[in-house]
Protein backbone atom coordinates (compact mmCIF):
# COMPACT_ATOMS: atom_id res chain seq x y z
CA UNK A 1 0.00 0.00 0.00
CA UNK A 2 1.35 3.44 -0.48
CA UNK A 3 -0.11 7.12 0.29
CA UNK A 4 0.51 10.22 -1.42
CA UNK A 5 -0.22 13.61 -1.55
CA UNK A 6 -0.54 15.05 -5.45
CA UNK A 7 -1.53 18.43 -7.22
CA UNK A 8 -3.85 17.92 -10.60
CA UNK A 9 -3.89 21.15 -12.32
CA UNK A 10 -6.87 20.76 -14.96
CA UNK A 11 -6.95 22.63 -17.78
CA UNK A 12 -10.08 24.54 -19.06
CA UNK A 13 -11.12 22.13 -21.20
CA UNK A 14 -11.56 19.79 -18.58
CA UNK A 15 -12.79 21.23 -15.63
CA UNK A 16 -16.43 19.96 -16.47
CA UNK A 17 -15.37 16.23 -16.81
CA UNK A 18 -15.70 13.93 -13.57
CA UNK A 19 -12.00 12.03 -13.91
CA UNK A 20 -11.54 11.56 -9.69
CA UNK A 21 -14.16 9.19 -9.76
CA UNK A 22 -12.54 6.82 -12.15
CA UNK A 23 -9.62 6.52 -9.83
CA UNK A 24 -12.02 4.62 -7.09
CA UNK A 25 -14.00 2.49 -9.95
CA UNK A 26 -11.23 1.68 -12.26
CA UNK A 27 -8.16 2.31 -10.19
CA UNK A 28 -9.50 0.58 -6.84
CA UNK A 29 -7.57 3.49 -5.23
CA UNK A 30 -9.07 5.56 -1.89
CA UNK A 31 -8.81 9.19 -2.17
CA UNK A 32 -8.93 12.26 0.52
CA UNK A 33 -9.34 15.64 -1.37
CA UNK A 34 -7.28 18.04 0.79
CA UNK A 35 -8.27 21.10 -0.93
CA UNK A 36 -10.00 21.90 -4.55
CA UNK A 37 -10.57 25.22 -6.19
CA UNK A 38 -11.66 27.02 -9.89
CA UNK A 39 -9.91 29.78 -10.74
CA UNK A 40 -11.34 32.79 -12.66
CA UNK A 41 -9.92 31.40 -15.64
CA UNK A 42 -11.53 28.50 -14.98
CA UNK A 43 -8.28 26.13 -14.26
CA UNK A 44 -9.16 23.66 -11.70
CA UNK A 45 -6.89 22.75 -9.18
CA UNK A 46 -7.16 19.64 -6.57
CA UNK A 47 -4.69 18.36 -3.62
CA UNK A 48 -6.00 14.74 -3.49
CA UNK A 49 -4.61 12.26 -0.80
CA UNK A 50 -4.49 8.64 -2.88
CA UNK A 51 -3.88 5.66 -1.21
CA UNK A 52 -3.83 2.51 -3.04
CA UNK A 53 -1.37 -0.80 -4.06
CA UNK A 54 1.84 0.79 -5.80
CA UNK A 55 0.46 -1.27 -9.27
CA UNK A 56 -3.01 0.70 -8.78
CA UNK A 57 -1.39 3.92 -8.13
CA UNK A 58 0.96 4.05 -10.70
CA UNK A 59 -2.16 3.09 -13.20
CA UNK A 60 -4.23 5.62 -12.30
CA UNK A 61 -1.66 8.63 -12.37
CA UNK A 62 -1.45 7.16 -15.90
CA UNK A 63 -4.51 7.51 -16.30
CA UNK A 64 -4.71 11.34 -15.09
CA UNK A 65 -2.03 12.12 -17.22
CA UNK A 66 -3.07 10.28 -20.40
CA UNK A 67 -6.54 12.90 -19.99
CA UNK A 68 -4.08 15.76 -19.65
CA UNK A 69 -4.01 16.52 -16.30
CA UNK A 70 -0.99 17.63 -15.16
CA UNK A 71 0.36 16.23 -11.82
CA UNK A 72 2.58 17.74 -9.54
CA UNK A 73 3.89 16.00 -6.19
CA UNK A 74 3.26 18.47 -2.85
CA UNK A 75 6.19 18.96 -0.80
CA UNK A 76 7.65 21.59 -3.12
CA UNK A 77 4.27 24.05 -3.19
CA UNK A 78 4.38 25.25 0.59
CA UNK A 79 7.93 27.17 1.69
CA UNK A 80 9.47 29.15 3.95
CA UNK A 81 11.15 32.06 2.99
CA UNK A 82 14.08 31.90 6.13
CA UNK A 83 14.63 35.56 5.49
CA UNK A 84 10.87 36.28 6.84
CA UNK A 85 10.11 33.99 9.51
CA UNK A 86 10.59 35.67 12.78
CA UNK A 87 10.21 32.43 14.56
CA UNK A 88 6.76 33.82 16.46
CA UNK A 89 5.22 30.72 16.18
CA UNK A 90 1.92 31.63 15.45
CA UNK A 91 1.42 29.22 12.59
CA UNK A 92 1.17 27.13 15.25
CA UNK A 93 -2.40 27.32 16.08
CA UNK A 94 -3.45 28.10 12.54
CA UNK A 95 -2.42 25.00 10.69
CA UNK A 96 -4.56 21.57 11.21
CA UNK A 97 -2.25 19.17 10.44
CA UNK A 98 0.51 20.07 12.52
CA UNK A 99 3.31 20.93 10.52
CA UNK A 100 5.13 23.15 12.93
CA UNK A 101 6.58 22.93 15.72
CA UNK A 102 8.26 25.04 18.15
CA UNK A 103 11.71 22.90 19.27
CA UNK A 104 11.97 22.97 23.25
CA UNK A 105 15.78 24.09 23.42
CA UNK A 106 15.91 27.00 20.90
CA UNK A 107 12.67 28.37 21.06
CA UNK A 108 12.64 28.63 17.15
CA UNK A 109 9.60 27.27 15.22
CA UNK A 110 10.21 23.95 12.66
CA UNK A 111 8.05 23.55 9.24
CA UNK A 112 7.75 19.88 8.55
CA UNK A 113 6.81 20.29 4.74
CA UNK A 114 6.37 16.77 4.60
CA UNK A 115 3.44 16.89 6.75
CA UNK A 116 2.00 19.71 4.81
CA UNK A 117 -1.06 19.67 3.12
CA UNK A 118 -0.82 22.98 0.90
CA UNK A 119 -4.09 23.94 2.55
CA UNK A 120 -2.82 27.16 2.61
CA UNK A 121 -4.37 28.74 5.80
CA UNK A 122 -1.01 30.06 7.50
CA UNK A 123 0.39 31.93 3.78
CA UNK A 124 -2.28 34.99 5.10
CA UNK A 125 -1.38 34.06 8.76
CA UNK A 126 1.74 34.50 8.91
CA UNK A 127 2.53 38.19 10.22
CA UNK A 128 5.62 38.72 8.27
CA UNK A 129 4.45 36.83 5.54
CA UNK A 130 7.43 34.05 5.34
CA UNK A 131 5.30 31.49 4.01
CA UNK A 132 5.09 31.06 -0.19
CA UNK A 133 2.50 28.91 -1.66
CA UNK A 134 4.01 27.90 -5.34
CA UNK A 135 1.31 25.95 -7.79
CA UNK B 1 26.66 45.21 48.89
CA UNK B 2 24.77 47.93 47.10
CA UNK B 3 26.52 49.15 43.69
CA UNK B 4 26.08 51.86 41.80
CA UNK B 5 25.76 52.70 38.44
CA UNK B 6 29.11 54.52 38.15
CA UNK B 7 30.61 51.33 39.51
CA UNK B 8 29.25 49.28 36.93
CA UNK B 9 29.86 50.97 34.62
CA UNK B 10 33.80 51.17 35.41
CA UNK B 11 33.45 47.26 35.49
CA UNK B 12 32.50 47.87 31.79
CA UNK B 13 34.95 50.15 30.87
CA UNK B 14 37.64 47.46 32.72
CA UNK B 15 36.47 44.71 30.77
CA UNK B 16 35.29 42.47 33.82
CA UNK B 17 31.84 43.64 34.37
CA UNK B 18 29.66 40.09 34.87
CA UNK B 19 26.32 40.01 32.95
CA UNK B 20 23.27 37.25 32.76
CA UNK B 21 20.62 37.32 30.37
CA UNK B 22 17.39 37.08 32.31
CA UNK B 23 17.05 33.90 31.66
CA UNK B 24 20.08 32.60 32.52
CA UNK B 25 19.84 34.56 35.97
CA UNK B 26 17.12 32.39 37.52
CA UNK B 27 19.80 29.59 37.56
CA UNK B 28 22.49 31.68 38.67
CA UNK B 29 20.83 32.95 41.76
CA UNK B 30 19.17 28.97 42.16
CA UNK B 31 22.43 28.17 42.54
CA UNK B 32 24.50 31.15 44.59
CA UNK B 33 21.89 32.30 46.26
CA UNK B 34 20.46 35.59 46.27
CA UNK B 35 23.30 37.91 48.94
CA UNK B 36 25.88 36.19 47.20
CA UNK B 37 24.46 36.80 43.71
CA UNK B 38 23.24 40.23 43.90
CA UNK B 39 27.41 40.84 44.81
CA UNK B 40 28.79 39.20 41.75
CA UNK B 41 26.22 39.96 39.31
CA UNK B 42 26.30 43.54 37.68
CA UNK B 43 23.63 43.28 35.08
CA UNK B 44 21.07 40.95 33.77
CA UNK B 45 19.82 41.86 30.16
CA UNK B 46 16.05 41.42 29.12
CA UNK B 47 14.72 41.23 25.50
CA UNK B 48 11.51 40.99 23.76
CA UNK B 49 10.41 40.97 19.70
CA UNK B 50 6.73 41.27 18.60
CA UNK B 51 4.43 43.54 17.05
CA UNK B 52 4.11 46.77 18.05
CA UNK B 53 1.89 49.30 16.85
CA UNK B 54 2.48 52.26 17.79
CA UNK B 55 5.57 52.75 16.61
CA UNK B 56 6.83 55.39 13.94
CA UNK B 57 9.87 57.07 12.03
CA UNK B 58 10.10 60.69 11.51
CA UNK B 59 12.48 62.41 9.52
CA UNK B 60 14.04 65.27 7.52
CA UNK B 61 14.52 65.22 4.21
CA UNK B 62 16.19 68.38 3.01
CA UNK B 63 15.46 70.81 1.12
CA UNK B 64 13.82 70.39 -2.30
CA UNK B 65 15.03 73.60 -5.26
CA UNK B 66 12.57 75.67 -5.76
CA UNK B 67 11.62 75.15 -1.99
CA UNK B 68 8.28 73.29 -0.75
CA UNK B 69 6.32 73.03 2.33
CA UNK B 70 4.56 69.39 3.21
CA UNK B 71 3.03 70.91 5.62
CA UNK B 72 -0.73 71.67 5.27
CA UNK B 73 -0.28 69.52 1.91
CA UNK B 74 -0.09 65.69 1.52
CA UNK B 75 3.31 63.44 1.12
CA UNK B 76 3.36 59.57 0.62
CA UNK B 77 6.17 56.77 0.84
CA UNK B 78 5.35 54.40 -1.44
CA UNK B 79 1.69 55.37 -1.71
CA UNK B 80 1.31 55.07 2.07
CA UNK B 81 0.31 58.21 3.67
CA UNK B 82 2.72 60.06 5.72
CA UNK B 83 2.13 63.24 8.48
CA UNK B 84 2.79 66.22 6.76
CA UNK B 85 2.13 68.82 9.54
CA UNK B 86 5.14 70.12 10.62
CA UNK B 87 7.80 72.83 9.07
CA UNK B 88 8.92 72.53 5.87
CA UNK B 89 10.40 69.07 5.10
CA UNK B 90 9.52 66.88 8.03
CA UNK B 91 7.75 64.24 7.99
CA UNK B 92 5.89 61.39 9.89
CA UNK B 93 5.18 57.86 9.01
CA UNK B 94 3.12 55.68 11.32
CA UNK B 95 3.12 51.52 11.45
CA UNK B 96 -0.21 51.59 11.27
CA UNK B 97 -1.09 53.51 7.33
CA UNK B 98 -2.01 52.15 4.84
CA UNK B 99 -2.18 53.27 1.14
CA UNK B 100 -5.53 54.97 0.18
CA UNK B 101 -6.12 52.64 -2.50
CA UNK B 102 -5.43 49.34 0.02
CA UNK B 103 -9.18 47.30 0.27
CA UNK B 104 -8.91 46.98 3.67
CA UNK B 105 -11.96 44.50 4.65
CA UNK B 106 -14.12 45.12 1.77
CA UNK B 107 -13.40 41.75 1.24
CA UNK B 108 -13.06 40.11 5.13
CA UNK B 109 -10.65 39.36 6.08
CA UNK B 110 -8.38 42.18 4.36
CA UNK B 111 -5.01 40.96 3.80
CA UNK B 112 -3.14 44.13 4.52
CA UNK B 113 0.02 43.37 2.79
CA UNK B 114 2.00 46.84 2.79
CA UNK B 115 1.64 49.36 4.75
CA UNK B 116 3.71 51.70 7.30
CA UNK B 117 5.81 49.22 9.40
CA UNK B 118 6.59 47.72 5.90
CA UNK B 119 7.74 51.17 4.90
CA UNK B 120 10.15 51.78 7.74
CA UNK B 121 11.47 47.82 6.92
CA UNK B 122 12.68 48.83 3.80
CA UNK B 123 13.72 52.39 4.58
CA UNK B 124 16.21 51.07 7.16
CA UNK B 125 17.28 48.41 4.80
CA UNK B 126 18.54 51.15 2.64
CA UNK B 127 15.98 50.62 0.21
CA UNK B 128 14.85 53.39 -2.06
CA UNK B 129 11.42 54.91 -1.46
CA UNK B 130 9.13 56.65 -3.59
CA UNK B 131 7.90 60.28 -1.83
CA UNK B 132 5.27 61.67 -3.45
CA UNK B 133 4.45 65.54 -1.76
CA UNK B 134 1.54 68.22 -3.33
CA UNK B 135 1.42 71.67 -0.88
CA UNK B 136 -0.50 74.99 -1.86
CA UNK B 137 3.24 76.70 -2.77
CA UNK B 138 3.80 80.63 -0.50
CA UNK B 139 5.97 82.99 -1.42
CA UNK B 140 8.90 81.43 0.53
CA UNK B 141 7.53 77.63 -0.45
CA UNK B 142 6.41 78.17 -4.01
CA UNK B 143 6.27 74.56 -5.16
CA UNK B 144 3.51 72.86 -5.20
CA UNK B 145 4.24 69.10 -5.80
CA UNK B 146 7.45 66.61 -5.58
CA UNK B 147 8.24 63.22 -6.88
CA UNK B 148 11.27 61.65 -6.03
CA UNK B 149 13.08 58.47 -4.60
CA UNK B 150 14.40 59.06 -1.26
CA UNK B 151 17.09 57.26 0.96
CA UNK B 152 18.10 56.78 4.37
CA UNK B 153 21.42 57.51 3.71
CA UNK B 154 20.94 60.95 2.50
CA UNK B 155 18.17 62.16 5.33
CA UNK B 156 18.90 64.58 7.37
CA UNK B 157 17.63 62.89 10.10
CA UNK B 158 15.64 59.67 10.26
CA UNK B 159 14.62 58.82 13.86
CA UNK B 160 12.38 55.77 15.49
CA UNK B 161 10.28 57.17 17.62
CA UNK B 162 7.61 54.79 18.94
CA UNK B 163 5.10 56.09 21.47
CA UNK B 164 3.81 52.84 23.08
CA UNK B 165 6.39 49.62 23.29
CA UNK B 166 7.31 46.67 25.04
CA UNK B 167 4.49 45.92 27.21
CA UNK B 168 4.40 44.86 30.38
CA UNK B 169 2.29 41.59 30.35
CA UNK B 170 -0.22 41.33 27.84
CA UNK B 171 -3.99 39.83 27.54
CA UNK B 172 -4.20 36.09 25.94
CA UNK B 173 -7.06 36.46 23.08
CA UNK B 174 -9.75 33.94 22.94
CA UNK B 175 -13.12 34.00 20.89
CA UNK B 176 -16.41 32.25 22.69
CA UNK B 177 -18.04 33.33 19.94
CA UNK B 178 -19.70 30.94 17.00
CA UNK B 179 -17.82 32.22 14.21
CA UNK B 180 -13.98 33.14 13.42
CA UNK B 181 -12.77 36.40 14.01
CA UNK B 182 -9.77 38.08 12.84
CA UNK B 183 -7.60 40.11 15.14
CA UNK B 184 -4.47 42.24 16.10
CA UNK B 185 -4.07 38.99 18.04
CA UNK B 186 -4.01 36.87 15.14
CA UNK B 187 -6.55 34.61 14.18
CA UNK B 188 -9.31 33.02 17.02
CA UNK B 189 -11.40 29.85 15.79
CA UNK B 190 -14.15 30.03 17.48
CA UNK B 191 -15.57 28.38 20.69
CA UNK B 192 -12.23 28.73 22.33
CA UNK B 193 -11.17 27.28 19.33
CA UNK B 194 -7.51 28.62 20.34
CA UNK B 195 -5.53 30.88 22.61
CA UNK B 196 -3.09 33.48 21.42
CA UNK B 197 -0.73 35.49 23.86
CA UNK B 198 2.48 38.07 22.87
CA UNK B 199 4.87 38.62 25.79
CA UNK B 200 8.57 37.83 26.39
CA UNK B 201 7.12 36.76 29.51
CA UNK B 202 10.47 35.81 31.66
CA UNK B 203 12.42 37.64 29.35
CA UNK B 204 10.51 40.64 28.87
CA UNK B 205 12.03 43.97 30.25
CA UNK B 206 9.57 45.58 32.43
CA UNK B 207 8.45 42.37 33.55
CA UNK B 208 12.40 41.84 35.09
CA UNK B 209 11.85 45.36 36.85
CA UNK B 210 8.14 45.21 37.32
CA UNK B 211 8.09 48.26 40.09
CA UNK B 212 10.33 50.19 37.65
CA UNK B 213 13.30 50.41 40.25
CA UNK B 214 15.69 51.18 37.71
CA UNK B 215 14.20 51.30 34.24
CA UNK B 216 12.89 55.07 33.78
CA UNK B 217 13.32 57.45 31.05
CA UNK B 218 16.74 57.86 29.61
CA UNK B 219 17.75 54.24 30.50
CA UNK B 220 19.75 53.50 27.52
CA UNK B 221 18.46 50.34 25.33
CA UNK B 222 18.45 48.19 22.26
CA UNK B 223 16.19 49.24 20.11
CA UNK B 224 16.31 47.58 16.56
CA UNK B 225 19.23 46.35 16.50
CA UNK B 226 21.09 49.73 17.23
CA UNK B 227 21.08 52.11 20.25
CA UNK B 228 17.82 54.05 21.48
CA UNK B 229 16.78 55.45 24.90
CA UNK B 230 13.23 55.24 27.10
CA UNK B 231 11.85 58.36 26.15
CA UNK B 232 8.63 58.61 28.67
CA UNK B 233 6.29 56.11 29.35
CA UNK B 234 4.42 54.73 26.67
CA UNK B 235 0.25 55.90 26.27
CA UNK B 236 -1.76 53.45 28.05
CA UNK B 237 1.26 53.24 30.87
CA UNK B 238 -0.83 51.75 33.87
CA UNK B 239 0.87 50.78 36.57
CA UNK B 240 -1.54 50.38 38.88
CA UNK B 241 -3.70 47.49 37.81
CA UNK B 242 -3.90 43.89 40.14
CA UNK B 243 -0.35 42.35 40.41
CA UNK B 244 0.76 39.48 42.23
CA UNK B 245 2.84 39.05 45.18
CA UNK B 246 5.83 39.22 43.39
CA UNK B 247 4.58 42.67 41.97
CA UNK B 248 4.06 41.46 38.48
CA UNK B 249 1.34 42.59 36.83
CA UNK B 250 -1.50 40.06 36.29
CA UNK B 251 -2.66 42.45 33.31
CA UNK B 252 -1.29 44.43 30.77
CA UNK B 253 0.39 47.53 32.58
CA UNK B 254 3.36 49.59 32.20
CA UNK B 255 4.46 50.42 28.50
CA UNK B 256 6.98 52.07 27.26
CA UNK B 257 8.15 54.97 24.77
CA UNK B 258 11.36 54.51 23.13
CA UNK B 259 13.16 56.44 20.84
CA UNK B 260 16.66 56.00 18.78
CA UNK B 261 18.51 57.05 15.55
CA UNK B 262 17.59 54.51 12.75
CA UNK B 263 20.41 55.20 10.71
CA UNK B 264 22.16 52.36 12.83
CA UNK B 265 19.49 50.07 13.10
CA UNK B 266 18.68 46.76 11.20
CA UNK B 267 15.47 45.16 9.08
CA UNK B 268 16.06 42.43 10.88
CA UNK B 269 14.75 44.13 14.57
CA UNK B 270 12.67 46.57 12.26
CA UNK B 271 10.22 43.98 10.59
CA UNK B 272 6.96 45.28 8.43
CA UNK B 273 4.14 43.17 9.95
CA UNK B 274 0.58 41.78 8.33
CA UNK B 275 -2.36 40.79 10.71
CA UNK B 276 -5.27 39.31 8.87
CA UNK B 277 -8.04 41.11 9.18
CA UNK B 278 -6.93 44.08 11.15
CA UNK B 279 -3.86 45.67 9.51
CA UNK B 280 -0.41 46.74 9.06
CA UNK B 281 1.73 47.25 11.83
CA UNK B 282 5.83 46.71 12.76
CA UNK B 283 7.34 43.96 15.09
CA UNK B 284 10.37 45.64 16.92
CA UNK B 285 13.06 44.16 18.66
CA UNK B 286 13.74 45.54 22.35
CA UNK B 287 15.83 45.05 25.08
CA UNK B 288 16.91 46.71 28.31
CA UNK B 289 19.44 46.10 30.72
CA UNK B 290 19.00 45.98 34.26
CA UNK B 291 21.50 47.47 36.65
CA UNK B 292 21.49 45.02 40.06
CA UNK B 293 22.49 47.53 42.47
CA UNK B 294 21.03 45.77 45.36
CA UNK B 295 19.17 41.72 46.06
CA UNK B 296 16.08 43.50 45.74
CA UNK B 297 16.28 44.11 41.74
CA UNK B 298 18.30 41.51 41.40
CA UNK B 299 14.81 38.68 42.72
CA UNK B 300 12.82 40.68 40.75
CA UNK B 301 15.08 39.68 37.93
CA UNK B 302 14.81 36.02 38.52
CA UNK B 303 10.82 35.85 37.73
CA UNK B 304 10.09 33.03 36.17
CA UNK B 305 7.14 31.93 33.37
CA UNK B 306 5.50 30.32 35.93
CA UNK B 307 4.75 33.24 37.98
CA UNK B 308 3.78 35.56 35.52
CA UNK B 309 0.07 35.24 35.32
CA UNK B 310 -2.20 36.95 32.65
CA UNK B 311 -5.33 37.60 31.81
CA UNK B 312 -7.51 35.34 29.43
CA UNK B 313 -10.17 37.64 27.36
CA UNK B 314 -12.59 37.27 24.89
CA UNK B 315 -11.80 39.32 21.95
CA UNK B 316 -15.26 38.56 20.31
CA UNK B 317 -17.33 40.39 23.03
CA UNK B 318 -15.21 41.71 25.96
CA UNK B 319 -12.69 42.87 24.64
CA UNK B 320 -14.66 44.89 21.43
CA UNK B 321 -17.29 46.03 23.85
CA UNK B 322 -14.86 47.12 26.61
CA UNK B 323 -16.24 44.74 29.13
CA UNK B 324 -14.06 44.33 32.24
CA UNK B 325 -15.01 40.26 32.59
CA UNK B 326 -12.22 38.15 31.79
CA UNK B 327 -12.09 33.73 31.00
CA UNK B 328 -9.70 33.25 33.65
CA UNK B 329 -6.07 33.53 34.19
CA UNK B 330 -3.32 31.28 33.18
CA UNK B 331 0.63 31.55 33.23
CA UNK B 332 3.66 31.81 30.55
CA UNK B 333 4.80 28.55 31.43
CA UNK B 334 1.60 26.56 30.44
CA UNK B 335 0.49 28.66 27.57
CA UNK B 336 4.75 28.17 26.14
CA UNK B 337 3.97 24.32 26.46
CA UNK B 338 1.27 24.85 23.07
CA UNK B 339 -2.08 23.33 25.20
CA UNK B 340 -3.76 24.88 27.73
CA UNK B 341 -7.21 24.19 29.37
CA UNK B 342 -9.79 27.15 29.26
CA UNK B 343 -12.96 26.60 30.50
CA UNK B 344 -12.73 22.85 30.86
CA UNK B 345 -11.43 22.93 27.08
CA UNK B 346 -7.75 21.72 26.14
CA UNK B 347 -6.98 24.33 23.29
CA UNK B 348 -3.66 24.96 21.37
CA UNK B 349 -1.98 27.90 22.30
CA UNK B 350 0.34 30.52 19.92
CA UNK B 351 2.30 33.46 20.46
CA UNK B 352 2.81 35.92 18.57
CA UNK B 353 5.92 37.65 20.46
CA UNK B 354 8.92 35.38 18.99
CA UNK B 355 10.89 34.17 22.04
CA UNK B 356 13.41 32.95 20.53
CA UNK B 357 13.84 36.46 18.69
CA UNK B 358 13.52 37.74 22.48
CA UNK B 359 16.65 35.78 23.51
CA UNK B 360 18.59 36.61 20.98
CA UNK B 361 18.05 40.55 21.90
CA UNK B 362 19.06 39.84 25.52
CA UNK B 363 22.36 37.58 24.17
CA UNK B 364 23.19 40.29 21.76
CA UNK B 365 22.83 42.89 24.51
CA UNK B 366 24.59 40.79 27.26
CA UNK B 367 27.91 40.45 24.45
CA UNK B 368 27.29 44.83 24.02
CA UNK B 369 27.60 45.38 27.55
CA UNK B 370 30.75 42.68 28.44
CA UNK B 371 32.69 43.97 25.13
CA UNK B 372 32.39 47.53 26.36
CA UNK B 373 30.29 48.45 23.30
CA UNK B 374 27.32 49.67 25.29
CA UNK B 375 27.40 51.34 29.07
CA UNK B 376 24.72 52.26 30.89
CA UNK B 377 22.85 55.00 31.94
CA UNK B 378 20.97 56.92 35.06
CA UNK B 379 17.45 57.38 34.41
CA UNK B 380 16.73 60.84 34.82
CA UNK B 381 13.01 61.03 36.04
CA UNK B 382 11.33 57.45 37.20
CA UNK B 383 8.22 56.00 35.28
CA UNK B 384 5.45 56.56 37.36
CA UNK B 385 4.54 53.75 39.50
CA UNK B 386 1.81 51.91 41.11
CA UNK B 387 1.10 54.80 43.83
CA UNK B 388 1.45 57.77 41.00
CA UNK B 389 -2.38 57.63 40.19
CA UNK B 390 -1.49 57.42 36.70
CA UNK B 391 -4.26 55.00 35.03
CA UNK B 392 -5.48 54.38 31.92
CA UNK B 393 -9.45 55.52 31.57
CA UNK B 394 -11.60 54.99 28.72
CA UNK B 395 -12.93 57.60 26.39
CA UNK B 396 -16.18 59.38 27.59
CA UNK B 397 -18.35 60.31 24.66
CA UNK B 398 -19.98 63.79 24.87
CA UNK B 399 -22.78 65.23 22.47
CA UNK B 400 -21.15 67.98 20.14
CA UNK B 401 -24.08 69.74 19.74
CA UNK B 402 -23.51 74.02 19.50
CA UNK B 403 -19.99 72.95 20.22
CA UNK B 404 -18.16 76.40 18.99
CA UNK B 405 -14.45 76.09 17.78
Amino acid sequence: MVSKKIVLHFPKRMVDRPLVSHLIKEYNLDFNILKASITPEEEGLMVLELKGKQEDFDRGVKFLKDTGVIIDSLSQNVSRNENRCTDCGVCLSVCPVGAFEVDSGTRKVKFHDKKCVACALCIKACPPRAMELHF
Amino acid sequence: MAKTIEEINEKIKKGNVVVFTAEEIIGVVKEKGLKKAAEEVDVVTTGTFGPMCSSSVYFNTGHASPRIKYGGGRAYLNGVPAYSGFAAVDLLIGANALPDDDPRNRVHPGEFNYGGGHVIEELVAGKDIKLEATAYGTDCYPRKKLETLINIKDLNEAVLFNIRNAYQNYNVAVNLSSKTIYTYMGILKPDIGNANYCSAGQLSPLLNDPLYKTIGIGTKIFLGGGVGYVAWQGTQHNPAVLRGDNGVPRRGAGTLAVIGDLKQMSPKWLVGTSMLGYGVTLSVGIGVPIPILNEEILQHTTVTDEQIYAAIVDYSDAYPNVKPSIVGEINYAQLRTGKATINGKKVPTASLSSYSRAVEIAGTLKNWIKTGKFDLTKPVAALPGAESGVSFKTLKERPVNNHIK
